[in-house]
């Protein structure tokens, strides 16, 4: 039987586009009440996956359930439960922002349409302007007041910030605490601005070339990545480093001039035992923010 | 109560939150029986999931730094004890070590940094 909180299910997902292999046996939870952050590369499949959860592609291999249903059969009843924002909201141009509110109103018995007032007053939006007259960052925030004004269970955010300025960037992050503070609301958004991700999130995903390279709680990610700096000997070399320290929880090695810096998943202090016992010599330690396990692990993957 | 985040030292946020909110009671701008801002709108305020937040109120009422009332909200204890010595040392360090980085960066020596610092210290 289905676990209530579990709102989203993905078992065993896979796609390709042609040769192209978009999503490689994707299998995940998302549990009401949670921020869970997708990070990854452009065309790493995170708005391929956001497609699969709005009923848009057909699951090839594997399944998609969203508030247990699947979005491709289900989706007028999985969709009105879904407030969604994209990185180019696509707005019918020629209506005003009034029109676009009212028209999109009708689509859900829920809109609350205070709310929406509500939303429309902080983001300071002239409600009789047409959309064709709207900025960049104008457009976002009547997409976030289509998506919110509902309110859904599930705000589904796909790169909604990227391009646009600091203001709207923090609408858009305050929208997703103002969600997510509503007891048992839940967000799933994509970005590749791992600071706000960091910030919000209490859960990751980071995506490479489709696949899954990490999956865990926020908390669990940050507090297990560390980097050590060693200084190198006559016994050193990158080498036999990578192997000696593999088993450790090492996923990356690079050489700095005469030093080695390793960037470990891992229990700092076996790490570091581990490290001594070899008589290597910690020259610096520190934990990594999620900008630097991105690059980290990004450039490992590639073998760079 | 002005908290503010550096996301590029790897503190996780709530340990800088706890460290902050302990030091803005050491120096008495939160005084005894002040109200903390409830959890959504300090979340809001700064940014951050509301469970981080609710993460750090819930330690620093464990160590003593605040207390609850049912209904009402989180407010200073004031029976914290003191910061430890190891614990002032730990925040004033921190310190130190970015201005030690800038002055490294801006190719200003160790001794006019010192020289500096004194001159600023004796201006009132």
């Amino acid at each position: 039987m289905q676990n209530v909180n579990i709102i989203l299910q993905i078992k065993n997902l896979s796609r390709t586009f042609g040769e192209q292999i978009a999503l490689n046996n994707i299998s995940l939870d998302v549990k009401k009440g949670q921020v869970f952050g997708i990070v990854g590369e452009n065309g790493a499949g995170k708005t391929t996956l956001i497609k699969h959860l709005l009923g848009q592609y057909i699951a090839q291999q594997g399944s998609v359930r969203l508030f247990g249903l699947d979005p491709v059969e289900s989706p007028e009843k999985v969709l009105a439960k879904i407030g969604y924002l994209s990185e180019e909201p696509e707005l019918p141009a020629w209506m005003t922002v009034k029109e676009l509110i009212n028209y999109t109103s009708a689509f859900y018995p829920n809109w609350d349409h205070q709310y929406a007032s509500e939303l429309t007053d902080i983001f300071a939006l002239q409600i009789n302007k047409r959309i064709s007259e709207l900025s960049k960052g104008q457009k976002a925030r009547v997409g976030l007041v289509l998506a919110q004004a509902h309110r859904p269970e599930l705000l589904l955010l796909d790169e909604p910030s990227s391009g646009l300025d600091p203001n709207v960037r923090r609408d858009i992050l305050s929208a997703i605490i103002k969600t997510v503070s509503d007891e048992g609301k839940t967000v799933i958004f994509s970005s590749h601005l791992l600071e706000e991700v960091e910030r919000v999130s209490d859960h990751l995903m980071m995506l490479d070339s489709g696949e899954i390279m990490l999956l865990d709680s926020m908390e669990n990610v940050l507090s297990s990545h560390h980097r050590l700096v060693i200084k190198e000997n006559d016994n050193s070399d990158l080498k036999q480093l990578k192997e000696q320290f593999l088993s450790f929880g090492l996923f990356n090695c690079v050489k700095n001039s005469n030093e080695f810096v390793l960037d470990f998943s891992g229990d700092q202090k076996t790490i570091e035992k581990s490290i001594t016992d070899s008589s290597l010599e910690i020259v610096s330690h520190r934990k990594l923010s999620l900008n630097d396990i991105f690059v980290s692990r990004s450039q490992a993957n590639k073998g760079v | 109560m002005d908290i503010h985040l550096n996301q590029n030292d790897g503190v996780p946020v709530y340990l800088q939150i706890i460290n902050q909110v302990k030091h803005l009671v050491s120096s008495k701008r939160l005084v005894t029986d002040q109200e903390l801002p409830a959890i959504r709108v300090l979340a809001e305020q700064i940014l951050v999931n509301p469970n981080t937040v609710a993460r750090a109120y819930r330690e620093l009422e464990i160590a003593g730094w605040l207390y609850k009332k049912r209904g009402a909200g989180t407010f200073v204890s004031g029976k914290a004890s003191p910061l430890s010595d190891s614990e002032r040392n730990r925040i004033i360090d921190e310190k130190i070590k970015g201005l030690l980085a800038e002055a490294r960066q801006m190719d200003i020596s160790i001794t006019s940094l010192i020289n500096r610092l004194k001159e600023l210290s004796l201006k009132k």
